[in-house]
């Protein structure tokens, strides 16, 4: 297959690490002070929680590899990425998973793998997730709200857990889903979305080396209110593409309808690629706000993935699908 | 006996209610003011992660709560039956203009960074806005006309016509918040039902006015 030949290239060069380049990164983040400290200095009055879960547990440290993702930006703070979180199950509000989002229980954590597959079934975390060969991404993270974070991820590519799966050569989406028990997250009987949580890509998508699972950030295991235990990261599209805490993989060859697609299918698409030339209705989406930054930043066609991604569209009207 | 009680209860609430109202009013504004201040200086601040998108929603909503307090103070004088409240009632409404002017500052100064030109494009693109500087525009004239002499000016009857543009204001401001939201939220619906409580009592009472 094809596809296990693209995946080997791109783990060669993903093992080309640059160790100095991310030490010298990380020495001008540390040094770096001023009136942008600002925000960070908000979140101080919780720093001592923040090596803690929710529910008060230390979150373990994740063993990984340093890798050549990195945009060279200065990363958002920890703070920051666990305290300011969209996870609509969880509360509305901005602050509202990091308080709730404890209620979730991930132990044990089996996620359903069905549709156009070999190997369909319930598998555990462990069977998708190589734990001896995680690896650390920094990437950008831009939300349709036109703000964005720099984010540490641990995880592994998406291709290496969906060619455990085995999926059959008619499938061409992949369609994930968030957990849903609403004993745990009783705000999903309020807040006016159809949850389960869908989200989903097509399969060329899932498959480009960029496309990532998460299991951990800056180091340790994902807080809950950032998606534990395993969640997406699609960098080149907004951040609702990013699907977090998923029980389910589904291989299919029908593009699956999205859960914001489907509550307000003009404003929210499938593809939802980061597009400063194509607005939201609400936000106009040419300039966004790093978080912890005062002053907006242009937002980059992609997100600035541009060159990893722009041919798997290079036919599409992106006004269209968008 | 019981007129001097009044007049010297209208004294004390001259002298000390309106003061200490006026204060209570003014407090959610120099709160933030102190906040962005501490933000500004390196201090722990109340301001959260996204200072802007915090600041434009804490505003809104003094705003309409501001809006609905201007409103509930007729209605509460009728029920009442006393002329205290009125007393309250310039202030509370100037107070409401207060909150949805410095709404608007934090999203066109702040969130917007003065760029007059996106903000023109918002209004024309964005309904939600075009809705809240709607409910803006038509807030001014009463602003504008809050002090003595516009009631002489303009003639009871026409000042009082124009001061009944907030029946219409504060739904305006309650739909930009409603259609400003992702998802449908019980909190819109809330101001809402507080606007429609509102404005039955009034109709009730002029009902009764005429029977």
């Amino acid at each position: 297959m094809t596809l296990i030949k693209t995946l080997k290239q791109w783990q060669e060069s993903e093992n080309n690490v640059t160790p100095e380049r991310i030490y010298l990164n990380r020495r001008k983040f540390m040094t770096k002070s001023g009136v942008f400290a600002a925000s960070a200095v908000g979140g101080m009055l919780a720093a001592n929680k923040l090596l803690l879960a929710a529910d008060g547990t230390p979150l373990k440290k994740l063993p990984h590899q340093k890798t050549q993702y990195n945009p060279g930006e200065e990363l958002t703070t920890e703070q920051a990425i666990t305290s300011y979180n969209n996870f609509y199950e969880f509360g509305t509000n901005k602050t509202d998973p990091a308080k709730n989002a404890h209620r979730l229980t991930i132990e044990p954590w089996k996620v359903k793998v069905m549709g156009l597959t070999e190997a369909p079934g319930v598998y555990d975390i462990d069977d998708l997730i190589d734990y001896n060969n995680l690896e650390e991404r920094i990437y950008r993270l831009r939300c349709v709200e036109a703000w964005s974070m720099v984010i540490p991820w641990v995880g592994v590519s998406l291709a290496s857990v969906l060619e455990k799966l085995k999926p059959l050569s008619t499938a061409k989406y992949v369609r994930f889903q968030t957990k849903l028990d609403t004993e745990e997250m009783p705000w999903t009987l309020t807040q006016g979305l159809d949850f389960p949580y869908v989200e989903g890509l097509r399969m060329d998508e899932a498959l480009n080396p960029l496309s990532f699972m998460a299991v951990g950030l800056y180091g340790k295991e994902l807080p809950k209110q950032n998606g534990a235990p395993m969640r997406l990261v699609v960098p080149w599209k907004y951040g609702f593409k990013s699907i977090k805490s998923i029980v389910s993989i589904e291989f299919t060859d029908q593009k699956p309808l999205t859960t914001w697609e489907k509550s307000a299918p003009h404003e929210y698409g499938f593809y939802a690629n980061v597009n400063p030339n194509v607005d939201h209705p609400r936000w106009r989406q040419g300039k966004e706000r790093r978080i912890g930054e005062f002053r907006r930043r242009e937002t980059l066609m992609f997100n600035g993935y541009e060159e990893e991604v722009a041919h798997m569209y290079k036919d599409m009207d992106l006004t269209k699908f968008y | 006996m019981s007129k001097l009680k009044a007049i010297t209860s209208v004294r004390n609430v001259r002298r000390y209610g309106k003061p200490i109202v006026f204060l209570v009013c003014l407090y959610p504004a120099a709160w933030l003011a102190l906040q962005w201040y501490f933000a500004y200086t390196g201090q722990p601040h109340g301001l959260g992660f996204n200072f802007f998108e915090f600041t434009n929603r804490t505003t809104g909503e003094w705003a309409l709560r501001y809006l609905l307090v201007a409103l509930a103070v007729t209605p509460v004088a009728k029920l009442t039956k006393s002329f205290k409240p009125i007393l309250f009632r310039r202030m509370l409404g100037l107070f409401a203009f207060f909150y949805v002017t410095i709404h608007m500052c934090s999203y066109v100064f702040l969130d917007l960074e003065g760029n007059m030109a996106e903000f023109i494009e918002a209004i024309a693109e964005r309904l939600f806005i075009t809705v809240g500087m709607l409910a803006f525009v038509l807030l001014i004239p009463l602003a504008a006309t809050s002090f003595d002499k516009a009631q002489h000016w303009l003639g009871l009857e026409r000042w009082r016509k124009l001061h009944k543009l907030v029946y219409i204001i504060t739904p305006l401001g309650i739909l930009h918040f409603y259609m400003m939201q992702k998802t449908t939220t019980p909190e819109p619906f809330i101001y809402l039902g507080i606007y429609i409580l509102l404005m039955a009592i009034r109709y009730l009472d002029k009902r009764r006015a005429k029977a």
